[in-house]
């Protein structure tokens, strides 16, 4: 019975392969050309690079319930964890320590760069919030920093800053007519306070899914 | 066969061994890694095929760097909940026969 079932999911996969293949073969050229009018309407986004003008206005909405997505995310992993789990605390080795301390400030400068050149090369918040994440979990690896048993007030806050400001300038821009669109001349301040929330929060949340996890009783 | 196509081809053999392995393995870590391997398939068709005429198109990069972001965050939650399921059970696998053998 088992192998039968095998061989059916292995029939049916290269049955799927080849009718996938075929029609990414078959594809005509998209009727639109998104490309083109990105390029076109890259002056007005208040920033200059294409990707992060996506993101942030010609599909921030995207990006404000993906914030949201991860938020939930997390919450319902604390749901399906217990308490305090005991403290077993790392093999401190010292080599490891020394390298995360010095690692450390590197990966502060790493996000703060990537957070600024966001703007108008490859970066931003997810990348700054990621590089930021795994200094977090660098630094429990080493033995430098407990894991989180519990989210306190101020990482409550922390956690939730960048949905929050993202949702506040979403509201107070409701009267442009569209969900996220920006006045031009304030679109790069407002992208950039944005992202700076952000990258704190994905950074707080993407080092959560592991510090709670480690932290907590299952 | 330009590059993006190429691209677009692995992803599609990548989504399919990802699918197979949902399906076959009972395992719920393998479960999880088999369910990521999809999802990357998933991302590489998306950004191979917007490359098929050798310009890259910003649209579906900032559609898969979402797609990554949330695909983490599910991963964790999924691992969350299979250490929970391991830890009230003792069973690694969805199933009470499956998780014997």
């Amino acid at each position: 019975m088992r192998r039968l079932a095998r061989a059916g999911v292995v029939a049916a996969g290269l049955t799927l392969a080849a009718a996938l293949i075929l029609a990414i073969v078959e594809l005509p050229a998209a009727m639109v050309a998104l490309p083109a009018q990105v390029e076109a309407h890259l002056a007005q986004s208040g920033v200059e690079h294409p990707v992060t003008a996506v993101l942030l206005n010609f599909r921030g909405y995207d990006t404000l319930l993906e914030v949201a997505v991860l938020l939930i995310a997390l919450i319902t992993l604390l749901g399906s964890t217990g308490g305090h789990a005991p403290a077993t605390a790392p093999d401190a080795n010292p080599l490891t320590q020394g390298l995360a301390r010095l690692a450390l400030p590197l990966v502060l400068l790493m996000a703060g760069y990537l957070l600024w050149a966001g703007a108008h090369r490859p970066g931003g918040a997810f990348q700054a919030g990621a590089v930021l994440a795994a200094g977090a979990v660098l630094m429990q690896l080493a033995g430098l920093q407990p894991a989180w048993a519990g989210p306190h007030r101020w990482l409550r806050l922390g956690l939730t800053l960048g949905f929050l400001v993202f949702l506040a300038v979403a509201a107070a821009l409701l009267g442009e007519g569209a969900l996220l669109r920006y006045p031009p001349a304030w679109a790069g301040g407002l992208i950039l306070l944005i992202e700076a929330g952000l990258t704190l929060s994905l950074g707080l949340i993407l080092a959560g899914l592991f510090l709670f996890v480690t932290g907590r009783r299952p | 066969m330009s590059a993006g196509l190429l691209y677009a081809l692995a992803g599609v053999l990548l989504f399919v061994l990802g699918a197979a392995g949902v399906l076959l393995a009972t395992h719920l870590l393998r479960r999880v890694l088999a369910f990521n391997v999809m999802g990357s398939g998933a991302f590489l068709v998306l950004v191979g095929l917007a490359q098929r005429g050798g310009v890259a198109d910003p649209v579906p990069q900032a559609m898969v760097l979402t797609g990554i972001v949330v695909a983490v965050a599910a991963t964790a939650l999924a691992l969350g909940l299979a250490r929970a399921l391991h830890a009230r059970t003792g069973r690694t696998a969805l199933s009470e026969e499956a998780s014997r053998d």
